[in-house]
């Protein structure tokens, strides 16, 4: 199904917030878990316990040192994972039809028993979202756990994909940036959620929110000196004025 | 073409088992999904107090970890030379055998046998086998953990952060952050600095390093190591002058109103005025006079001055401005040695201020006090701090500590809405803790539990001959407020049969040939040294571990522990529960999956060799053993009558209760139904000031935390350190050593000071060199994790651009880092978001050859390193002949971050240096491939 | 980008192949009988050998034949479409030539055209990639073009025709290089644009793994520029120069043993240099490019 569909019926998506994530990697890992056990084929590792080894994840954390103008530099950890795109490259280069987005919901996905395991579709993702499992020879990709989103066997607050719910700092919002509405939407709305290499015209799903500005609290001198008013400049004068202020309590 | 049908709802798991993670130490609770009786997936349980649902990178690879090639499989007996590696797997009666052969005899001697634990849970319980066993010889890692950080707050305010307590995550809006990279509190941590950035509060991270949650801090004040104690008193300063401070809350909660003896020539120089009862008194500035501080109805004066018996006492509020109004502690005065602008210490000052004051808020909730006074509301200051060890390994750490607990308490800001909140069940008073117990009986038990808080010199770990009574000198003379034990001096004073000779090192859970010790080569050496007829030096080791770690190869015996899905554990009210500031908790694991191996829990070993020894605690009067095994200890052990490990679903008359109880056989069963924990909520009106709610202290006495009311004021004086300083001064019968009298007269100032760390040696190492924990990985446990070690399978020292330059240094490079003790070969990267003088690692990367089932060219080995190598448990020598530990004066923590280098660019060798021979695994070697799917 | 060995080959030898199949569709050269057969089995060797090399990078060959599903929006699979047409088509085509002697002219047109497309839609592949921006340009599929259908011409003996075309697929060569040497910048796509980071100068800090992923083994293959220089050199060199001089000197069998072997190399060395040198966006989330 490698030609896009017109039109989805909802656009699900992750939103990342920057200012948030402490890069702990814990949506690497619990992701690596379900799709492990879940989703086609298990991410294998290659050489597990040796001089070099290599296995398939589907979200990974990067980190960025970002060096302003004036102020010292800040460090900025930065997950990353399918973003879904609504112009999906990655779809339309697929030979099999193995890479489809879904009408309804607008989730890119593999079917693995269909992928040749080309690569092309890797190729063609901007963002590095998308590693071919070594030992099964397939594409994997995140899959938004679609297996878990409707998933009628986990009680409904834990159909969210597995990262989502893992993240011990909130740092992930999933729902419909479709809706103008949504808890997801009006985040972007509020914090300037921004997509990632725009110019690739791939329109991602997922959004980012940037970094909140920082290391400003010298700025505000104003505001604040006068709070430090010394109370007296002689030390007597500073226990008459705590007699004065014990009278007052 | 149709896109293919999907199943979106494919059976998850056969079955959801709950338990408690041990990934790490913060006791996240956990579902284990089961397929084919196999584990398969593992997520947080959303209705645990620790997690809430959320589960960190360790917790969720523990699949990988309880299938980790390098689990030990059955019990080892050392063939080869200590050190090699070569072992021969042998049954667990020959080990109990073995092991019972060498501690019984001992019972007789018993400080012959040291018995030191890691980062287990179960002090509580390892504790008590010492006891009865009768050794002296026992402590946990707390010594070179963060004992300063534990003690400081015991001392000060009765707990301290970390598992003592918690910002008000939920009302706090400026939160100060100082030294910590992740913390034992992982997941409450990140969910709490989640919640303070959902509603845009403000984050000031305090740390040489900026990542993490320093990366996430809104403001980085980019300190120099080892001088946050002046960073601290600075901001004092300044709040003191502008007289920014909650002087209601001084008076009311703090002995800042307290009375001190002001006379140099009293024996009771610098020690509270106390009323007959032995209270500390205070003036009543209602009646205008004195009154005990918690007399009913008084309201305590911070300024006033009073003669007694010809001598004049101030309060220790007047002390305490007079200290720290000094432009010693101005701003401009630290600024340079703190590598923090003037203006910033200022406006951050400024800013605590105006949030603890200007924002102040009102919660509607009526309380009444511990002298009877009824109030109508709860006052909110909604700032909060946290620290950790970044303040607390370091020499001056004990001090810092004390520092931050003084700053907060100025702002009133310490068990009130927004700010910190202790977990029970602390809030617990210096009183309401033992004192150290060292005597000795042959064949008996100690004369009480080991560890302790010393109120003065009387409580010192001494022989009648002054020597100290314990191997690691915890409670003596060099650092006599040593709580926690000195687990990091004991391999080095066993070696040298300093204070004395011992026979069987018993360890548990502590990889103490590598990552956990300072002078990793040298303690490789003192555990191998052999003595004149060629025996060991320490002449057995016993040692329990579930992995094959680096220091399985160093001991003779080896009791292989479960995983933690394969055991019962019991995280308890006795010992370091999972409480929140909301309520009082405490959890099981329980054995999820049997062991696949010849492998037994080690507390269920421990109870195995009580009973063969028939220890007193474990044995009936008809001289059967009391407990079968750990779950059956959990269950029936009572520490007071009615006050077991677990305090949830115990027994009374009217069936189950909580807390105070009879045993209940269905205990267990009880935890396992509720997911593996009990929470027991404290009640509205106590959720704020504990140490002086009425209700609080009712709750807590009835759920037996302790046994009658306990209202206690926040100790900004410390009146034990005072007497210590005492004795140093020449007061008492128990007098120092000459060569100490001087560190403990300016040391163990009751109000917090701030020193340089010991630099002496030190010349030329101008660098500081640090350590922090990534979040993904657990000391050395992580590496045997086949997902977690593709995270961090080697660590470059990072280090900042303009050193870099300095040293002609690019991405990739090698160079040599050296300390006045010892050299090290390693990679380097650029970092900018760093102090400018400041290099760092990640920790416990670095493995030795051989170790955890890995290939010998892993790359932990090969591009990993430690800093443990150039760290020395002895600072350099200063040329009086003596050795100083490097250790803070006071409590003995290890002080790893006081650790000064300098670098140079080095030719890339083939493998990090030193490169020590590999180890002979154990346990063979893993997979080359993983594809691990347990379900179809 | 990993310059595999596959997909070197395949390029390499299917264009050629290809290029060949062009010619003897057009009746260039005019063979029969043995003659013919040679030449068709040379030119279906290294058209189906490529193809054949093409599938050993494949995760699942059996499962080949999926990839002739997607014409409509795939040039992958549009070339696998193309490919196997222009080979059933010559085939036919062939079999007249060398079995009948008769030249089936439109058939052989059409097998022509259908050769040429073949390596146009290979081309394409790369061409419409913009995550690449060095393989994202016109010049991407005048580059294939002129090396099959030179290569091609050189193959099918048509020395002047070849000489002339050798010589543009020089020059179209020379052009990719310079035009590809700024691609990547001309891209728009930097550090800053990846990670929306936009208040300072962005540096990649730690990768997110210590070790390696498949995506840095694809994707983040870095040529030293001293060494891909030489190599430009020395590609271009043995592929167009010496069989030019070869061509332009009096005819003889060697020589154009020569020539074709020359060329053959140097195809495949600057295809080297054309996946080697061709930098992924996604290698600028890694710091690398
Ligand atoms: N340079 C430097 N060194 C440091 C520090 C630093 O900051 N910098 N930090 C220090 C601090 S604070 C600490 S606490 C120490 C930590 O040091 P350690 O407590 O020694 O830490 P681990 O490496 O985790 O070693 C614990 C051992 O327990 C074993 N183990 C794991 N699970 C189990 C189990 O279920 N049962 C049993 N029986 N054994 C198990 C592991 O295999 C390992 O061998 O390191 C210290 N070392
Ligand atoms: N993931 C994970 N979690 C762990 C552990 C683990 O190994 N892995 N270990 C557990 C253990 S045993 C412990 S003790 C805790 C420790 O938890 P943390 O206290 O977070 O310990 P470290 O990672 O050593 O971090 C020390 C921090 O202090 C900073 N620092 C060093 N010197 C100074 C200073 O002078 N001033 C200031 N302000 N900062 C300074 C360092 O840069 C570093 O960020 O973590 C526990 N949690
Ligand atoms: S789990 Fe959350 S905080 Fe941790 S790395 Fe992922 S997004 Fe960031
Ligand atoms: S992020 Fe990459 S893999 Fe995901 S939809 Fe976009 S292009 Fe495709
Ligand atoms: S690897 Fe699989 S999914 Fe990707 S393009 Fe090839 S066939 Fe399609
Ligand atoms: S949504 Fe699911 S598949 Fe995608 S990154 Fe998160 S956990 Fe992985
Ligand atoms: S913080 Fe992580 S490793 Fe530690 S107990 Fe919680 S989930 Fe487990
Ligand atoms: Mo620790």
């Amino acid at each position: 199904m490698t030609q896009l569909p017109e039109h989805t019926e909802k656009s699900l998506g992750l939103v990342i917030d920057l200012d948030t994530c402490v890069g702990c990697h814990a949506c690497v890992v619990s992701c690596k878990g379900w799709n492990t056990e879940n989703y086609g084929a298990p991410l294998s590792d290659q050489d597990p316990y040796g001089s070099d080894p290599v296995g398939t994840f589907l979200n990974r954390v990067h980190s960025y040192e970002v060096q302003p103008a004036s102020g010292p530099a800040q460090l900025v950890h930065f997950p990353k994972s399918c973003l879904h795109c609504e112009d999906a490259p990655c779809v339309t280069v697929c030979p099999t039809g193995a890479s489809y987005k879904r009408t309804e919901d607008g989730i890119v996905l593999v079917n693995e028993s269909d992928c040749i395991g080309c690569g092309l579709c890797a190729w063609a993702c901007p963002y590095g979202a998308r590693e071919m499992d070594a030992v099964a020879g397939v594409m994997k990709k995140c899959t938004l756990c679609v297996d878990r989103i409707y998933n009628t066997n986990l009680p409904e607050e834990d159909r969210e994909p597995a990262c989502v719910r893992t993240c011990p700092a909130g740092a992930r919002h999933f729902g419909d940036l479709s809706d103008p509405g949504s808890a997801v939407s009006q985040l972007v709305a509020e914090r300037g959620g921004m997509d990632l290499m725009p110019e690739q015209g791939t329109k991602p799903v997922n959004k980012y929110l940037p970094p909140r500005p920082k290391d400003k609290i010298g700025e505000d001198i104003d505001v604040l000196a006068p709070l430090l008013e010394p109370v007296a400049e002689e030390q007597r004068g500073f226990f008459s004025w705590l007699d004065k202020a014990l009278e007052k309590l | 073409m149709r896109q293919p049908k999907l199943n979106t709802s494919p059976p998850v798991s056969d079955e959801v088992r709950q338990t408690t993670c041990y990934m790490c130490a913060c006791r996240c609770g956990i579902n284990v999904h089961m397929k084919d009786g196999k584990v398969a997936y593992i997520e947080g349980n959303r209705d645990h107090p620790v997690n809430r649902g959320v589960l960190c990178a360790k917790g969720s690879a523990g699949i990988m970890q309880h299938n980790a090639p390098s689990r030990l499989r059955a019990p080892l007996k050392r063939v080869g030379p200590r050190g090699s590696g070569e072992f021969e797997e042998i049954s667990w009666d020959e080990a109990l055998d073995i092991a019972t052969g060498w501690l019984e005899p001992l019972r007789a001697d018993p400080e012959k046998l040291a018995f030191f634990t890691g980062r287990d849970q179960s002090q509580s319980f390892t504790s008590f086998w010492a006891q009865n066993f009768g050794t002296p010889n026992y402590a946990a890692h707390g010594g070179f953990c963060s004992v300063n950080m534990a003690a400081a707050g015991i001392y000060t305010m009765g707990g301290a952060f970390w598992e003592f307590g918690q910002p008000d995550w939920d009302r706090t809006k400026l939160f100060m952050l100082f030294g910590v990279a992740e913390d034992h509190d992982s997941n409450p941590i990140k969910i709490g600095l989640g919640k303070l950035k959902a509603r845009g509060a403000k984050v000031i991270g305090v740390n040489p390093i900026r990542t993490g949650y320093n990366a996430i801090a809104d403001e980085w004040v980019g300190m120099a190591p080892g001088t946050d104690g002046l960073f601290i008193l600075s901001l004092v300063h300044t709040l003191l002058k502008s007289g920014r401070i909650d002087l209601d809350y001084l008076a009311r909660f703090t002995n800042a109103p307290v009375l001190v003896n002001c006379d140099p020539k009293s024996p009771d120089y610098g020690l509270f005025l106390r009323d007959d009862a032995g209270k500390p008194v205070v003036m009543d500035r209602a009646a205008g006079k004195l009154a005990a501080f918690d007399q009913p109805g008084v309201r305590p004066d911070l300024n006033a001055t009073h003669r007694h018996a010809g001598v004049t006492h101030v309060t220790v509020f007047h002390k305490l401005a007079n200290r720290y109004l000094s432009n010693e502690y101005a701003p401009e005065n630290v600024a340079d040695r703190c590598g923090v602008e003037a203006n910033r210490i200022r406006m951050i000052a400024a800013e605590l201020a105006r949030v603890a004051f200007d924002e102040a808020f009102e919660l509607d909730q009526e309380w009444t006090d511990f002298r009877g006074e009824r109030h109508a509301t709860m006052t909110g200051r909604p700032v909060s701090f946290h620290a950790m060890r970044g303040i607390s390994a370091h020499a001056n750490g004990f001090q810092t500590c004390r520092a931050l607990h003084v700053l907060q308490i100025l702002l009133g800001t310490v068990e009130v809405p927004g700010g910190f909140r202790f977990k029970p069940p602390y809030p617990k008073p210096v009183e309401a803790h033992p004192t150290p117990h060292c005597v000795v009986t042959p064949n008996g038990p100690l004369n009480g539990p080991h560890l302790g808080f010393p109120r003065g010199p009387q409580d010192l770990a001494l022989k009648d001959d002054g020597t100290p009574a314990r191997i690691d000198k915890a409670f003596t003379w060099e650092n006599p407020m040593s709580a926690h034990g000195l687990m990091h001096m004991v391999i080095s004073n066993a070696h040298a049969g300093d204070p004395y000779k011992i026979d069987t090192l018993f360890m548990y859970m502590a990889n103490m040939s590598w990552n956990s010790t300072m002078n990793t080569c040298g303690v490789m050496d003192m555990l191998t040294d052999r003595d004149e007829n060629g025996d060991y030096v320490i002449p057995r080791i016993i040692y329990s571990d579930a992995y094959s770690s680096e220091m399985v190869a160093y001991a003779d015996l080896i009791l292989p522990d479960t995983t933690y899905l394969e055991r019962h554990d019991c995280i308890s009210m006795l010992d370091r529960p999972i409480c929140e500031a909301e309520a009082a908790a405490d959890a099981i694991r329980w054995p999820v999956v049997e062991p696949d191996r010849n492998v037994r829990g080690f507390q269920s070993v421990l109870v195995d060799l009580a009973n063969r020894m028939k220890l007193p605690g474990f044995t009936q009067q008809n001289g059967d053993p009391m407990y079968k095994d750990y779950a059956d200890y959990i269950v029936n052990h009572e520490r007071r009558p009615g006050i077991g490990p677990l305090a949830g679903w115990r027994m009374d008359e009217d069936g189950l209760t909580e807390g105070r109880g009879a045993p209940n056989k269905d205990q267990l069963d009880n935890y396992i139904e509720n997911g593996g924990f009990w929470v027991g909520h404290i009640p509205d009106e106590a959720q704020f000031y504990k140490p002086w709610n009425t209700a609080y202290q009712e709750w807590a006495v009835g759920l037996g935390l302790y046994d009658a009311p306990q209202p206690y004021i926040f100790q900004l004086y410390v009146e034990p350190m005072r007497r210590f300083q005492l004795a140093a001064e020449g007061h008492g019968d128990r007098q120092p050593p000459e060569h100490l009298r001087d560190r403990i007269r300016e040391k163990l100032d009751p109000l917090p000071i701030w020193y340089e760390t010991d630099q002496q040696g030190n010349d030329g190492f101008t660098v500081s060199a640090l350590t922090q924990r990534p979040m993904a990985m657990y000391h050395s446990w992580g590496t045997q994790n086949a997902w977690l070690r593709q995270l961090h399978g080697r660590n470059p020292l990072y280090v900042p651009s303009a050193l870099m330059r300095e040293a002609d240094l690019k991405d990739g490079d090698w160079a040599h880092v050296m300390s006045p003790h010892g050299k090290i070969t390693v990679p380097v990267m650029e970092m900018a978001a760093l102090n400018e003088n400041t290099v760092w690692t990640w920790n416990a990367i670095g493995k030795r050859r051989g170790a955890w089932a890995l290939e010998e060219d892993a790359p932990e080995a090969t591009k990993g390193f430690l800093l443990n190598h150039l760290i020395h448990e002895l600072l350099p020598p200063k040329g009086d002949g003596l050795r100083w530990a490097n250790s803070d004066p006071i409590t003995g923590q290890a002080a790893w971050f006081d650790l000064k280098v300098k670098i140079e660019k080095a030719d890339p060798p083939d493998a990090a240096q030193p490169d020590l021979p590999p180890l002979r695994s154990p346990v063979g070697k893993g997979p080359g491939v993983l594809a691990w799917k347990v379900g179809k | 980008m990993h310059p595999a060995p596959s997909v070197i080959i395949f390029t390499t030898l299917s264009g050629l192949g290809f290029g060949l199949l062009a010619w003897l569709g057009l009746g260039l050269p005019a063979v029969t009988g043995i003659v013919a057969f040679i030449f068709f089995a040379i030119a279906f060797g290294l058209a189906v050998g490529g193809l054949m090399a093409s599938t050993f990078h494949l995760g699942h060959p059996e499962r080949a034949l999926k990839a002739f599903t997607q014409w409509r929006s795939s040039w992958l699979s549009r070339e696998g479409v193309l490919a196997v047409a222009a080979l059933l088509v010559m085939a036919v085509y062939g079999f007249g030539v060398v079995f009948l002697s008769v030249q089936w002219t439109l058939l052989g047109w059409i097998g022509s055209l259908l050769s040429a497309l073949a390596v146009f839609a290979t081309s394409m592949i790369y061409a419409q990639l913009k995550t690449v921006p060095r393989w994202n340009l016109p010049l991407t599929p005048a580059l294939f073009m002129s090396f099959a259908i030179g290569g091609g011409a050189l193959m099918a003996g048509q020395i002047k025709v070849a000489t002339v075309l050798l010589i543009v697929a020089g020059i179209v060569q020379v052009a990719y290089w310079i035009v590809g040497d700024r691609a990547l910048l001309g891209s728009g796509s930097t550090l800053s644009t990846a990670t929306g980071l936009r208040f300072g100068a962005v540096r990649a800090f730690e990768p997110p793994h210590t070790g390696t992923n498949y995506l840095l083994k694809e994707f983040a293959y870095v040529v030293g520029r001293r060494h891909s220089m030489k190599l430009r050199v020395i590609g271009l060199a043995l592929m167009a120069v010496v069989p030019v001089l070869c061509l332009l000197l009096p005819f003889s069998h060697v020589l154009a043993a020569v020539a074709v072997l020359s060329h053959l190399m140097g195809v495949a060395v600057v295809r080297w240099l054309f996946f080697a040198e061709a930098e992924h966006v996604l290698g600028l989330y890694y710091g690398v490019r």
